[in-house]
């Protein structure tokens, strides 16, 4: 199934969450697919189902509450989601390297720095400390901590937040990972952090040579940074595109209106910001119309009835929209 | 701009606040965290002065410190021409109905306990006259104003999402007709769709009510948006303010500058080709601040007197201040 410049293909993933409330229709058959050395950006707002996705691949979510009702994520000729636990802790950290939100609370506070960058690496390559410990400094280097070798000593609260993702970008990619997967990994932090953390990653993976999955809700980041670009609402990718082709020709509702709401930072000042109406979709709702009609501009009777699916209308631009942006035909 | 004939509503004068760092049992004095360190500014009646800065800049201590939340260690507060400093606990509990606040986090911020009424009409009671039905009318009357149906009025905060919870905090802001509010991080915990929506509703209700903000926030393109004048902090002090347009278009601190060109635009063709100035490190600890210019440690274009000396807060040209010993 898989040709050659594809590396992890995700297929129709279906999550949900069983609550007090009812069922929480979070991922509902999600499905992309990430070529070699590639920057894919998951644009979407919270509760959007961006984490749930990636977190589904390796299972990463409480189960119960969560379950992954259907779906296959092929990686390396298996799938994934076939897996079970002890099959899945050789590729998590190893093959797949995650690199999480909050560098807060995904570090552990009671062991020193250079225990956690190491204990991937004796895990699943099998090194002796010494040599763990010699490539965990190393790596500290890669990720432009100076004074690696003392580094190596302290524990993460004498790291500032910054520096601490830092580490969590020296973990992911301690054992040579094939996909590297940032879920937000620069929104704790502040635009010149941030900008710090960018330019580092931009610089290793031209190095290195990875597919990154990279999660974020802010456009501007996957500006920048992505090759490709998903923009997700309400557990669907609404639409996918080559980036330069999303952001200049945004052809789905809630991309173009994002798009517009966010103010510039140069050119021209806005007398007043568009702004897009409504709440976020509900997904305690099963989600049988499409998730953006009640917010959308242009929506029609068909929006309330059917779901639209992911098309592709050329130039790899796919979107899921009953509304052909170009020529303004009903479908 | 929006003032008119530029009358001053809001005067912070060298104000500072430090907090003292103790130590053993009889908690001597070993230190101060110089949260804010001897900020001056002015703010006309209704205009919207931003502050932006990065976390633990002092920003946000600096309106509590305004609005006599907590003390300040030194300076003054002008309200109106008063004093606050000067002023008795009834009179400053007065004055209070004229300076409201609306924080970031929307989830903390309202009782869970209560409705969304009785927190919109907590402050009527306390300071109005209002009860009874013209109680009622006014609750519903702040709930329109800020685009919310009026049957909400019985609901609790936890029915609402974070877009909503906001224009709450914001009605109860507006209850008692204020004339200057600080938006403290308004829409930082917000989604990106409903952070334009807070926006315009902030800007209509200025408009409506002729209100005077003071807008915190570490988002510059927004800062941009709504904010006629701006003013740069770095570890406790000001070290530019200027028209907005000027700011932007000719920003003169090198800390201002590195601050907006690391700030991403979502036009990837122009993100490929902008230059970046990458600032090393971190922002120095507020409790041990370099000597001379804060920024100093990280800036590169450093000179020797910018590690002796701290520069003056001094006017480059009409209306843009800054505070750099190179310009």
């Amino acid at each position: 199934m898989l040709n050659n410049n594809s590396i992890l293909k995700v297929n129709k993933i279906t999550t949900r969450f069983l609550t007090q409330d009812g069922l929480v229709h979070a991922v509902n058959g999600v499905s992309f697919n990430l070529k070699k050395g590639e920057l894919l950006g998951v644009v979407g707002e919270s509760g959007s189902g961006k984490s749930v996705t990636v977190l589904s691949l390796l299972k990463l979510l409480p189960m119960p509450p969560a379950e992954i009702v259907s779906g296959q994520a092929e990686f390396e000729e298996q799938d994934l989601i076939q897996l079970d636990v002890n099959q899945l802790r050789k590729i998590r950290g190893g093959k797949i390297g995650f690199i999480f939100q909050d560098p807060m609370t995904s570090l552990n506070p009671v062991l020193t720095i250079g225990y956690q960058i190491a204990e991937p690496m004796r895990q699943h390559m099998g090194l002796s400390y010494n040599q763990a410990h010699k490539r965990s400094k190393e790596l500290l280097e890669l990720v432009g901590i100076p004074n690696a070798r003392n580094c190596l000593s302290s524990y993460p609260h004498q790291f500032s937040g910054g520096m601490r993702q830092r580490v969590m970008i020296a973990i992911a990619l301690a054992c040579n990972p094939k996909v590297l997967i940032a879920d937000e990994p620069t929104t704790a932090l502040d635009v010149t952090i941030q900008a710090q953390l960018l330019d580092i990653i931009k610089r290793l993976r031209k190095e290195l040579g990875m597919a990154i999955i990279w999660i974020t809700h802010d456009l501007a980041v996957v500006a920048g940074m992505a090759d490709r670009v998903a923009v997700m609402y309400g557990g669907f990718i609404v639409e996918e595109a080559p980036v330069e082709e999303l952001f200049s020709n945004p052809k789905h509702p809630y991309t173009l209106g994002l798009l517009k709401t966010i103010p510039n930072l140069e050119g021209k000042r806005a007398e007043k910001l568009e702004s897009i109406p409504g709440q976020p979709p509900n997904l305690l709702v099963k989600p049988l119309s499409c998730p953006f009609g009640p917010r959308c501009n242009y929506s029609f009777e068909r929006c309330n009835r059917e779901n639209p699916t992911l098309i592709d209308r050329g130039k790899n631009h796919k979107v899921a929209c009953w509304l052909n942006a170009d020529s303004g035909e009903r479908l | 701009m929006k003032s008119k004939e530029g009358e001053i509503l809001l005067k912070v004068e060298n104000l500072s606040k430090h907090f003292p760092i103790t130590k053993g049992l009889l908690r001597r004095k070993i230190g101060a965290i110089k949260a804010v360190d001897g900020i001056s500014f002015e703010i006309l009646k209704g205009e919207t002065l931003g502050l932006v800065g990065e976390s633990g800049c002092g920003k946000s201590t600096a309106a509590r410190v305004i609005l006599q939340l907590s003390y300040a260690t030194e300076g003054n507060v002008f309200f109106k021409g008063q004093d606050l400093n000067s002023l008795s606990k009834e009179e400053l509990r007065k004055l209070r109905q004229q300076m409201q606040m609306i924080f970031q986090d929307p989830q903390e911020s309202l009782n869970p306990r209560m409705t969304v009424g009785s927190i919109i009409s907590e402050p009527l009671i306390e300071h109005g006259t209002f009860r009874g039905k013209v109680l009622q009318d006014r609750v519903e009357q702040l709930l329109e104003s800020v685009g919310m149906n009026r049957e909400f009025a019985n609901r609790y905060p936890h029915e609402f999402s974070g877009g909503q919870r906001q224009r709450i905090g914001i009605a109860r802001a507006l209850a008692l007709s204020p004339d200057f509010i600080i938006c403290d991080e308004p829409i930082a915990a917000l989604d990106v769709s409903i952070q334009a929506q807070v926006v315009n509703l902030l800007e209509d209700l200025q408009e409506k009510f002729g209100l005077t903000y003071l807008f915190i926030s570490h988002d510059l393109s927004m800062i941009r948006h709504i904010a006629d004048r701006v003013a740069v902090m770095y570890l406790g002090r000001i070290v530019e303010l200027a028209s907005s347009k000027s700011l932007y278009s000719r920003p003169s601190h090198p800390y201002t500058q590195a601050l907006l060109s690391a700030v991403p635009i979502h036009d990837p063709k122009r993100e490929k080709k902008r230059e970046r100035i990458i600032l090393t490190g971190d922002v120095p600890s507020p409790a041990d601040p370099p000597t001379g210019c804060h920024f100093s440690t990280r800036c590169s274009m450093a000179k020797e007197i910018c590690f002796k000396e701290s520069p003056n807060f001094r006017k480059a040209s009409r209306g843009h201040h800054v505070a750099c010993h190179l310009i």
